[in-house]
């Protein structure tokens, strides 16, 4: 830094030479200090165990990438059908990016390995327009719907309704898991909420679209028939309530499945289908050119000249891939999220707002590539002032329509006679009120820890953020495993107690063992995101780039709302 | 054309040029020297006169027909006349019209080109009746030479050696056959009237007599309104070698050394050289020599062709006929001599005596020309018509010259020539000359029609022509080397996997091409949107990747088409990464610079190469040419689009629509009848000629595939078919 110092003072013409712009700026106002020490023996610790986390996930990847297993997706090109994701890069513009979420759900879930709970969801642009794809997997379990995957089908139309991003589905399922039609039926939000949403969709003027590239049976017939324009593919697409078997059982009436359902019965004489397609990439062909057909006049394109964007923004002055080292191997440890902003927005440039006050929170204004975002981060637990601080920041930004970062690394809120005497609940309610109420687009990744009420004030999942992602070294509970088993050991001490029972030192040693594990499991990023609390576990070093398109998916088809807040205690 | 002919000659030869026409004596010139051309003509060489006629300070008016409204000669020229729709004969054979564009627009003179009414006796009368000069020998020459019954008479007269054969005016068809009998099989048949192959025939044995008579007189009536044949020996192995005459009106005559046009197909030169391979200076002085008896015979000025025919075998040689025009290929001639022959017609029209004297003339060096076609060279070298989507001949440069009268995007129809382009090298010697043509063949970018270019590069490669052993079948000889043989596994496999490499460098290239449109103008301009169209394209936790199909048309050998597909992985370090999916086959990392337009640099292996891409689409499929080294391959890709009603009312697959159930005849190309031979329902052997097609002025029977009862012919005589419409079906009911 002293080298650089005086290579400053002594050149004069330095305005001139963009490397020494480049330092210089460094130490402009905004421009965030690097905050990381290389050489420091926690930093290549943090390092190691993070890349390990990092191959874990992406072999976990992997193996879901391969959908059902060999054999089935053999079986599958034999019929001349593409896997879902090749499908879906079929559809996207070439050389486009998309954003696949909720890779890992149904992770562990159940006996039988489920990869990606069946289905595929995410986000791509095609002919220019951002979509949301639905795409099931007929090597997983034929595509058939388990309760994961009603609950990923229906997140995606979740973040498709928030953002207004029309919709494709690319069907091929062969409708409920019949095994477990108790969860995947009668609730609210189990199958019949994705019709239920399609049509809250189109009446919102958000196109559906269906591809009918399989089968399509029962329920599932209500895809391409409840949406706005549907194609079939010859030959592999089919739609009927019941399949030849059934039909033969109900009525005697035998029939095959291309006589039964086909895409001539559907496009000529039904009328269920409005495309006719040779094959699976002609099909594709045309759902690409009805995306290009969706004019929406005058309900887009202002939104985006609205926008306060800067098209040649920078990237961050350091290494986003240092991200890798910033979170602690040791949970307990804290660390500055600023050196986490400083890896995420444009030019490391971060405009901090109340920095002296309420330090534990870290809030500020910066863009990510070129997108205005207001930061909230954790530097550790939240005092009635952080909370204060973060309510007051958040009222700004939904002022200013600027979409809303969390950065979690949450303990929780400060507890203690001090602390409650203080109001810390009041403080905290007036938080949660204003992250709940803010209307504009609200993105949280968790970095660290996420427990208690914490996770409230930051936007956990219960706060409808338009996207969550955790990072692999992520925790999620309420409360620490060792706490939760102080908790619990106390509460059965004193039971034993009132019982007259004398605890052993051991046996309490193993009932909080027990706890502990217990919250170990349950508060991991893969129990979560197999659960679908979140969109996904990331890798650090995509931190910025999800996060800004993510942002652009929010915004570029969503006019801006007002915020109304509820009653603050004051 | 002149500048770059001076800059490419040695001083010494720029000397006597200069010294040419400036120390000649200034009388006896005409009064009135030409100021304003008028070419009659189109294409590439009219582009070629109007050249050297600006060069001149002359002034040019061309005429176009309708199809020709915005090519390239008419934008060249100072003026331009209408002067009638497409056919020929109503426009650039229309003497009438061309004759008052001239008067119209004041031109002094017309400048007949090669074709249409350059070697017209008529015309060249009636532009004296008019008053026009007409740039070209005198009429009388003219109707000499064109009729080559009597023109034979003459040369014999002058002591100019003759092939045996019958040249009289008995046209009796049984008579004409024992005069063939005479001469001894093989026979040749040929058009008195007209020049260019076209009506000739050559007869095996006397069965073949009588349709190949009768089919020659048709196409010589059609093409010349005269129907006169005449019968020669057939020289086995001979070679064709054409010496350029040159007078001017005080009888001077000399000759600028040969051309060997020996290398022809369709009975059509494709590759000509000067001087001709392999002769010694004897007989080039004899050659020289009978030309100029020849010429003198028929008191000839202007420039002009005597055409000789060499039986290699003996080591005769046998005047054949003489083009009393510019020809072709004349600028072989220009490069060796160091003149420009254009100027020399100009000045010789103009009245001016020839430049020089014979010993004065030069020979420096050897030159090439490749003439470049829009061909179908499996379909036997049928002429092909199409759009020009991508046209990029080489740079020219002193020692090589193209050409041409279209630009990219023009069309080659079928009213006209199908010659794209003229290649014209010249190097110190045959070797050099021929290291740059294959060069330059390499390098001439043609996409939108099937061309001969990869065969003139198989030809100039050839070890036989490398050693000069041309001869007029050397194609038919060398056919073996020339086409591909699908059954040589060996050199499939080579081809194949040539062809692999070149699809890997158009997958790299159309991704790279993609990335730099995208990052110049993403979709969603200045939105957030073009943040996912940053490269590499994002995928969590995975590298994107994308598959290319590419089917390769194997250029010889339709049936073999073969699909290729390729994932390609998109590199954080902005390399591509290629996998076919085949067994034993490598992966490429390539490294692609786009330089702009279609151009790229390419790394792969450690090897960077340039490498040229074009890309259109046609008839819902897309279309990648791609050169890189000596490499061309093209590859079509299909194009999902919508399928016509009928197609999906049908539910056939998008194949089976264009196919057609066996013994199916359809037109090879697009073209007009001129004959039905048979009815339909006749019961018809195998291979007997059902009907006969002209297009591009030749003529092709369509003959029976197999015996049976002929169905469907509903085509008539006068009509126009299109390229692959059904013409009749064959069917054998005895099955």
């Amino acid at each position: 830094m002293l080298r650089v110092l005086g290579r400053r003072a002594s050149t004069s013409h330095q305005w001139r030479n963009p490397v020494s712009l480049l330092q210089k700026c460094q130490f402009c106002i905004g421009v965030l200090p690097d905050g990381v020490d290389r050489q420091s023996p926690s930093f290549s610790q943090n390092s190691a165990i993070m890349n390990d986390y990092i191959s874990e996930l992406k072999s976990h990847v992997q193996k879901v990438l391969g959908g059902g297993g060999a054999e089935s997706v053999r079986r599958n090109r034999s019929r001349n059908k593409l896997l879902p994701r090749e499908r879906i890069d079929r559809l996207l513009d070439p050389g486009s990016s998309f954003l696949e979420l909720s890779q890992l759900a149904g992770h562990e879930l159940y006996e039988e390995p489920l990869p990606s709970a069946g289905i595929i969801t995410g986000i791509g642009p095609v002919h220019g327009r951002l979509c949301m794809f639905v795409a099931n997997d007929p090597t997983v379990k034929g595509g058939t719907y388990y309760p994961i995957t009603v609950k990923k089908h229906l997140r995606a139309q979740e973040i498709a309704a928030q953002c207004k991003l029309p919709c494709i589905y690319l069907v091929d399922s062969g409708g409920a898991y019949l095994p477990k039609q108790a969860d995947v039926f009668p609730d609210r939000d189990n199958f019949g909420r994705i019709f239920y949403n399609e049509a809250q969709m189109s009446a919102e003027g958000i196109p559906q679209i269906a591809l009918v590239l399989g089968s399509c049976t029962a329920g599932g017939a209500y895809i391409p028939a409840m949406a706005d324009e549907s194609v079939m593919v010859k030959g592999n697409g089919t739609i009927f309530l019941a399949g030849p078997p059934l039909v033969k059982a109900a009525t005697g009436e035998e029939v095959s499945a291309e006589d039964l359902g086909g895409a001539t019965v559907h496009c000529k004489t039904s009328g269920v289908s409005d495309y006719f397609a040779q094959d699976e990439l002609h099909g594709l062909a045309i759902g690409r050119n009805i995306i290009k057909n969706f004019h929406m006049a005058g309900k887009l394109g202002i939104v985006n000249e609205l926008q306060n964007i800067i098209p040649e923004f920078k990237e961050p002055v350091y290494d986003v891939k240092e991200l890798r080292s910033i979170a602690p191997a040791d949970h307990k440890q804290s660390f500055d999220i600023r050196s986490v902003i400083a890896r995420i927005v444009d030019g490391s440039e971060f405009d901090e707002f109340k920095k002296l006050y309420g330090t534990t929170l870290v809030t500020g204004f910066a863009r990510i590539f070129g997108q205005p975002v207001g930061i909230i981060g954790n530097n550790g637990i939240l005092f009635n002032e952080s909370a204060l601080k973060g309510a007051h920041f958040i009222e700004i930004c939904t002022q200013r329509n600027i979409p809303l970062v969390f950065l979690q690394n949450i303990t929780g809120f400060m507890v203690g006679s001090r602390s409650e005497a203080n109001g810390i609940a009041k403080s905290g309610a007036k938080m949660v009120m204003a992250v709940s109420c803010a209307k504009v687009p609200k993105i949280t990744i968790i970095v660290g820890g996420s427990f208690g009420a914490g996770n409230y004030a930051m936007c956990g999942r219960a706060y409808s953020p338009n996207f969550m992602f955790l990072w692999p070294n992520a925790r999620i509970s309420v409360m620490g495993g060792a706490q939760a088993a102080g908790v619990l050991s106390q509460i059965e001490r004193g039971n034993k107690k009132k019982q007259g029972i004398q605890w052993p030192k051991d046996e309490e040693e193993a009932f909080k063992a027990k706890v502990v594990e217990a919250y170990e499991k349950e508060g991991s990023s893969y129990y979560s995101t197999a659960r679908l609390w979140d969109d996904g576990i990331i890798d650090p070093a995509d931190t910025r780039k999800i996060i800004g398109l993510c942002i652009s998916a929010t915004t570029t088809n969503h006019a801006p709302e007002d915020t109304k807040y509820g009653v603050f205690r004051m | 054309m002149a500048s770059l002919l001076r800059r490419r000659l040695p001083r010494r030869i720029f000397i006597v040029q200069k010294k040419a026409f400036s120390s000649s004596p200034d009388e006896g010139y005409t009064a009135r020297r030409i100021e304003k051309i008028l070419i009659a003509n189109r294409g590439e060489i009219a582009c070629r006169i109007i050249r050297t006629a600006k060069r001149l300070g002359i002034r040019t008016v061309a005429v176009f027909s309708d199809a020709d409204r915005d090519s390239l000669h008419v934008k060249s020229a100072d003026e331009a006349v209408h002067i009638g729709p497409p056919p020929a004969r109503l426009s650039y054979l229309s003497a009438q019209s061309i004759i008052d564009a001239a008067v119209h627009t004041g031109a002094q003179a017309i400048h007949p080109g090669y074709g249409f009414l350059s070697e017209s006796a008529a015309f060249a009368q009636l532009c004296e009746d008019e008053g026009l000069t007409f740039i070209g020998p005198p009429a009388s020459a003219i109707r000499d030479m064109g009729d080559k019954s009597a023109s034979k008479r003459i040369m014999g007269a002058a002591g100019v050696p003759l092939v045996p054969g019958y040249h009289g005016n008995e046209q009796d068809i049984d008579f004409m056959k024992s005069e063939g009998e005479k001469i001894g099989y093989p026979v040749l048949i040929k058009p008195t009237h007209g020049g260019g192959g076209k009506g000739m025939r050559i007869v095996q044995s006397p069965s073949e007599f009588v349709e190949a008579f009768l089919g020659a007189q048709r196409e010589a009536a059609a093409s010349f309104g005269i129907n006169t044949i005449l019968l020669e020996k057939y020289i086995t192995k001979p070679r064709h070698i054409e010496v350029q005459i040159f007078g001017d009106k005080f009888g001077n005559v000399l000759h600028l050394n040969e051309r060997d046009c020996s290398v022809q197909r369709r009975h059509q030169k494709i590759i000509e050289e000067a001087p001709a391979p392999n002769i010694v200076n004897d007989f080039r002085t004899h050659l020289g020599q009978a030309a100029v008896s020849a010429a003198k015979a028929v008191g000839y000025h202007n420039a002009g062709t005597v055409e000789f025919i060499v039986d290699t075998i003996s080591g005769q040689f046998y005047f054949m006929e003489m083009n009393t025009r510019l020809q072709v290929e004349h600028p072989v001639t220009e490069m060796i001599v160091g003149q420009d022959l254009v100027e020399w017609q100009i000045r010789v029209a103009n009245g001016e005596p020839l430049p020089m004297n014979q010993s004065q003339v030069p020979l420096l060096g050897h030159a090439f020309e490749a003439r470049i076609y829009a061909e179908n060279v499996s379909k036997g070298f049928l002429p092909a018509t199409g759009i020009l989507h991508h046209y990029r001949p080489v740079p020219v440069s002193s020692t090589v010259r193209v050409e041409t009268g279209v630009e990219q995007g023009d069309t080659v129809s079928m009213h006209y020539d199908p010659m794209i382009a003229k290649l014209v090298v010249w190097g110190e010697n045959r070797a050099a000359a021929l290291v740059k043509m294959k060069d330059c063949l390499s390098k001439f970018q043609v996409a939108g029609l099937p061309t001969n270019i990869n065969f003139l590069q198989k030809l100039a490669n050839h070890w036989a022509f490398e050693n000069g052993k041309v001869e007029t079948h050397f194609i038919e000889h060398f056919k073996d080397d020339l086409f591909v043989d699908p059954s040589n596994l060996l050199l499939a496999n080579e081809a194949y996997d040539a062809a692999k490499f070149s699809a890997v460098l158009i997958a790299a290239c159309v991704c790279e091409k993609e990335r730099c449109n995208l990052k110049e103008s993403p979709p969603g301009g200045k939105s957030s949107l073009s943040i996912w169209y940053a490269y590499p394209p994002f995928r969590v936790h995975h590298s994107a990747r994308r598959t290319m199909e590419l089917d390769w048309d194997n250029e010889y050998d339709s049936s073999s088409s073969k699909l290729l597909t390729f994932s390609i992985t998109f590199q954080p370090d902005g390399n591509y990464l290629i996998e076919t999916g085949e067994e034993n086959s490598p992966d490429w990392e390539v490294k692609v610079a786009h330089l702009g337009n279609s151009d790229f640099r390419v790394e792969v292996d450690g090897v960077s190469r340039d490498v040229s891409l074009a890309v259109y689409s046609k008839d819902q499929t897309k279309h990648f040419h791609i050169w890189h080294g000596s490499h061309h391959h093209t590859f079509r890709q299909r194009v999902g689009l919508q399928l016509s009603a009928d197609d999906e009312a049908q539910h056939k697959p998008s194949f089976e629509a264009t196919s057609h159930p066996p013994g199916t005849v359809v037109a090879p190309m697009a073209g007009l009848v001129v004959k039905v031979l048979v009815k339909d329902g006749t019961n018809v052997e195998e291979g007997q000629p059902i009907l006969v097609l002209e297009a591009m002025k030749m003529e092709h029977v369509v003959k029976a595939p197999s015996g049976g009862h002929v169905h469907g012919l509903q085509v008539t005589a006068g009509q126009q078919v299109s390229d692959g419409s059904f013409l009749f079906s064959v069917q054998d009911e005895s099955k």
